[in-house]
Order: structure tokens, then sequence, then C-alpha cells
């Protein structure tokens, strides 16, 4: 029989269709595959104790000739940072230990209403603050392709779930990079979609002007699958955009058979020379789009002078916005609490927000405190949302000269676990390339482009079009997609190790 | 720092306080970054793509029962989460 956790989600949502396999059969191959694996990976924070009921509730409805969603019965992980009633919610913190919530993040609530089935909740570094999961509370994430890796972040265990064959797709969230990076470092597929395109509802706010929810995914066709899910207006979050989206699906699956590449104008940016970058990485690159001018691309230099400034201007914005946002931790209404005896609510308060956070949530809720306070809110936080104009100036000059920009995901492929904790100015800059679609709101995709020569660790190839144009880069991310992996002979993920004993 | 942490309500250690201290720079170096290009002539941006005026009918929604909202209290007491003293003996 085959191996149903080696499918994509589009495959074995055609065999669930057809009914040759049940949603029974594949959640138990997934939470088998999590009992084999996950000891060494660490992907999930909580494994679904009724993904099976849930599995067995699709089956019988669609025994009884109901209509489904396209993905119903497809098992699906989530990250911690969004809410769910049946499971715990951290957000990768001790604060949050066992929180349940009343209610569903809006997108984990129509992905059930679709039919997918949650298998679990996924480890990130404490409330996504991180490119490595190393700052999770409950330990690090290891990358499938080298256990002693990490994983990228702060959504190391979405990205690591798909790649290890745990999950056929998840739910992720990017600030400043934590789809695409952990993507990149794991040969697998992330998409942050235009601000606003997807519903915030429930998930545990980082920085409010820069978050986004999106898909997580071994192929571009299933992330766009997941992303049709999730995606449009919702009343419930005042940031949702009330455009009528296309199908992202129709998109990847147009990218993949047609010629799209054939007189695509695909900007390279000058100021992200190969010198910031490991060699292995820019050499992917390089391929990648002498891939795509084979096939009609025409490869076209810009500028954006202003990307250099993202870095430091999103280390202004982020904490500023994240000491805003963790304040309703205040050992009141709910999260941990520490005992003080005789103390007063803010000597418990100030007790627990030491307990409970970790050093990096420390370190960004006092540099966020420090960058609001008094008299700096103009100098600093007003400084850096100018640099948020002049990146969006660039994009836009940008996008008058091509259809496409294309990026290096990261600097370098994934690193070692515990190689730059001690140092999170270094730790910040894995986000260069990342950051200015968040700064700017742009959507951007990462796919695999290959494997680093000099380590044969995956690379990762950034695609980022202009706001709403979600669709372009689900029709460019499949094309490049299918030319890459005809050339290879099969997918990126095939080259990885197989863990659980089996290599 | 010791202000801060007052202010961000985290009670530091010495430490800690040691640490963070130093890394206050990261924020400086960062302002002399973006104060080269962020001139008085740039406008702001807040919210990438912004929306005006995003409000909903006025009709009550969504509503939690009193057990749901204390289902995560640490303490609760009559229906109403339950804290320490808010005023200490000084005050």
């Amino acid at each position: 029989m085959t191996d149903l956790t080696r499918l994509t989600a589009a495959d074995l949502a055609a065999s669930l269709a057809s009914r040759e396999v049940s949603s029974v059969e594949a959640t138990q191959a997934h939470l088998d595959r999590i009992a084999a694996v996950d000891g060494d990976v660490h992907a999930f924070l909580h494994v679904s104790d009724h993904a099976l009921d849930v599995a067995a509730d699709i089956d019988r409805r669609r025994a009884a000739g109901e209509q489904l969603g396209v993905l119903a019965g497809v098992p699906l992980a989530i990250k911690d940072v969004l809410v769910t009633t049946d499971m715990p919610s951290t957000s990768g913190s001790k604060i949050l230990e066992g929180f349940m919530s009343p209610y569903d993040a809006t997108v984990v609530a129509r992905s059930r209403a679709a039919g997918l089935v949650p298998l679990g909740k996924t480890n990130m570094d404490e409330f996504a603050m991180g490119s490595s999961t190393e700052h999770s509370a409950y330990g690090p994430t290891h990358n499938p392709w080298d256990l002693d890796r990490i994983p990228g972040g702060s959504g190391g265990g979405s990205a690591a779930a798909v790649a290890a064959f745990e999950a056929p797709i998840a739910l992720g969230s990017d600030t400043g990079g934590s789809i695409r990076q952990p993507a990149h470092v794991t040969g697998t597929v992330g998409m942050k979609p235009t601000y606003g395109g997807v519903s915030r509802y429930g998930a545990i706010a980082l920085a409010s002007s820069l978050d986004q929810v999106g898909p997580v995914s071994r192929t571009v066709l299933d992330s766009a699958l997941l992303h049709d899910v999730i995606g449009g207006h919702d009343p419930h979050d005042a940031t949702s955009l009330t455009d009528q989206w296309p199908s992202f699906a129709d998109a990847a699956r147009e990218g993949a058979r047609g010629d799209v590449l054939k007189g695509l104008k695909v900007g390279v940016i000058r100021e992200l020379d190969d010198s910031g970058f490991q060699a292995g990485v820019s050499a992917s690159f390089r391929e990648a789009l002498a891939a795509m001018e084979a096939q009609g691309a025409e490869i076209v230099e810009v500028s954006a002078p202003h990307f250099e400034y993202g870095v430091a201007a999103y280390y202004l914005i982020l904490p500023a916005e994240a000491s805003s946002n963790l304040a309703k931790f205040d050992s009141v209404r709910f999260g941990m609490r520490v005992n003080v005896p005789g103390g007063t609510v803010e000597d418990v308060m100030a007790a627990t927000r030491d307990a409970g956070f970790g050093p990096e949530v420390k370190r960004r809720v006092i540099l966020g405190t420090y960058a609001l306070s008094a008299g700096y809110y103009d100098a600093y936080y007003g400084s850096a949302q100018k640099v948020r104009t002049l990146i969006q100036q660039d994009f836009d000059a940008a996008f008058a000269q091509v259809d496409i920009i294309a990026t290096p995901s990261a600097p370098t492929t994934a690193f070692r676990l515990g190689e730059k904790i001690d140092d999170p100015l270094q730790m910040y800059l894995n986000d260069v390339t990342t950051i200015p679609a968040n700064l700017a709101g742009v959507p951007g995709i990462s796919i695999p482009s290959g494997l680093a020569a000099e380590d044969g660790l995956p690379v990762g190839i950034q695609f980022l079009a202009p706001v709403r144009e979600d669709a372009r880069l689900y029709r460019v991310g499949a094309a490049v997609e299918s030319v890459l992996v005809d050339r290879w002979g099969a997918p990126l993920l095939e080259r990885a190790p197989m863990l659980g004993g089996n290599r | 720092m010791r202000h801060l942490g007052v202010l961000a309500r985290i009670q530091l250690s010495d430490e800690e306080v040691e640490q963070l201290t130093g890394q206050l720079d990261v924020i400086v170096d960062n302002i002399a970054k973006v104060s080269a290009v962020a001139t008085a002539d740039v406008p702001a941006t807040s919210h990438p793509v912004p929306l005006q005026n995003v409000f909903r009918p006025d009709v009550p929604g969504d509503m939690l029962t009193v057990a749901q909202v204390l289902q995560n209290a640490p303490d609760a007491a009559d229906d109403r989460f339950r804290v320490t003293a808010i005023l200490g003996e000084e005050q």
C-alpha cells in the first residue's frame, strides 16, 4: 500500500474524494509517523487525542453523500500561535502553559469547516520571536535534514512537520519571515499572503502592523489549496481586506502546466549582492534564475536602496508593538500567576512576567518599552515608520519595471542548534531578505531551489509580488517548482533522511 | 534599566539588568541607522495596506459565558477574577 504520509495534500484529497482512502486511514498514518519520528524532530507541542474521531466524522459525512470541501479529511498541523478550543494554545511560552481558548482562530474555524483534520499544535519560538525555535519554552525543534540543525523560526515546528512527513500541510504565521525562512531551511514551501489577506483573529499577536497568517506545505499547489480555505474577509479582524480573491489553486495549476515564465520580467535586487549570502545559497539562487531564463523569463536588475534599512526599522517597530501586545499577560485573567506572599497585584504581575517570559521575550519587551517611552516615540517608532514608506516606494518603483522580484529566501542554510543563540544581532540578520515584505505588506513565497553544494542542505528562492497579487506568486511559484522538479527528477524532499530508523 | 523593568512590569534580576543595559545600544544603533533616511519630508506608514473607518454594526455578538471567561483565570471567586491587594502599605 502507498505510504499515505508521502502524498501531497492535493493527491491525498483526490484519494479521499474517490473513497479509495478514508480520512481515518490517512489520519492514523500521520499519527503513526508522528509517534515514530517526533521524538527526534519535536515539531509538535501537542498531538490531538481526538483527531481520529474528527476523521471518522468526515468519513461518515462523505459516505452519507454530503458535499465536502476539496481538502476534507486531509490532516493539518497548526502553529501554536493560533488559538484552538480543543487543544492548548501556548505560543511557545510558559506563561500560557495549558491555556485553553474559549474560541477558535478564524483560520482554524475555516479549516474545520472545510473538513481538515487538526493533528496537533506545532512548536515555535516564544511568541514568534526568533528564527530558530530555540526560543521555545518547550525546547527546540530539530531540522529533519540534519537533527543537529535549526528548522528555522519562528514557525520551525510547522515547517519541520511537513518536511518530516508528519503532516501534509500546516498553518503558520509570518511577522518578519517566520513562514518563509523555515521553508528555506527545510526544503518546503511557505507563503506569506498580502497584509490583510488572511484573518489574524485568534492569532496571538506579536506585532500587529506586520503579522500575517499563511500556509506551509511541500508543494506550491498545496499551499494554494490551504490559502483558498483560510483566506478572505473576516469582520473580526479590522485589518482584513474586503477583496474578492481569485482561486489560488487554479493559479498554481495554471502555473504548473502553462508557460507563464515566457516573457515574465523577474527583478533581482542590486543591493542584495552575493557578498551577503553563503556561497551555496547564491549558487542555488543563480541556478534557479538560469532555469527560469531558459523558459523565457527575462532577468532585470532593479534597485531597492532602502532595503538595507529594513532590519533596523523592523527591530524598532517589532519590539514597540510586541511590548504593547504582550501587556495582556498580566497574571489576572489567564495564564501563569506567581504567588508573592503579601505582594500587591503589581508585585505579582512583575514576578509572573519575570518567571513566565523567556530571555528573548524580555529583551524585546524591554527594548520596545524603551522605544515607546515618553519623549522617544517620534524619534524611534516614528522614524521607523518612515522607512516603511521608503521601502514601499522601492517596491513601487521596482514593480513598475518587473512582474515579480526574486531573492534568496535567507542568507545561509540551516545553522547548528546553539550556534547563534548568544548573539541576538547575528540572529536578527537572518531576516534581511524577508523583512521588507512585512514592512511593505506585499506577499512573498519561498520554494525550494536546490541544495547548497558545501553542506547538502536545502535552499529556498523567494518571490515577491505587489500587494494583492498573491495569485501571481502561486502561478510563478508553481511554474518554477515544476521546472526544477523536472530537472531533479523528483521533489527535493526525496533526498532528505527518512528518519524513524528506516535508513 | 530598572525603571524600564517597572514600566514593563518585569521584575529583573541584577544579572538581567546588566545584560540588557548593554543591549539597549541595539536600539540606539538602529535609530542612528534609520535617521539617516527618515527625514522630515518622508511621511510615516503605520499600516502597510491602510484601511479607514472600519466599523461593524453595533450589535452584540460572539458572547462568552462567565464560565468561559473565567475558565483560564489563575484565581476567581463569585464570578469575578480575584487578585491580591491593589495598593501597597506605603500607598
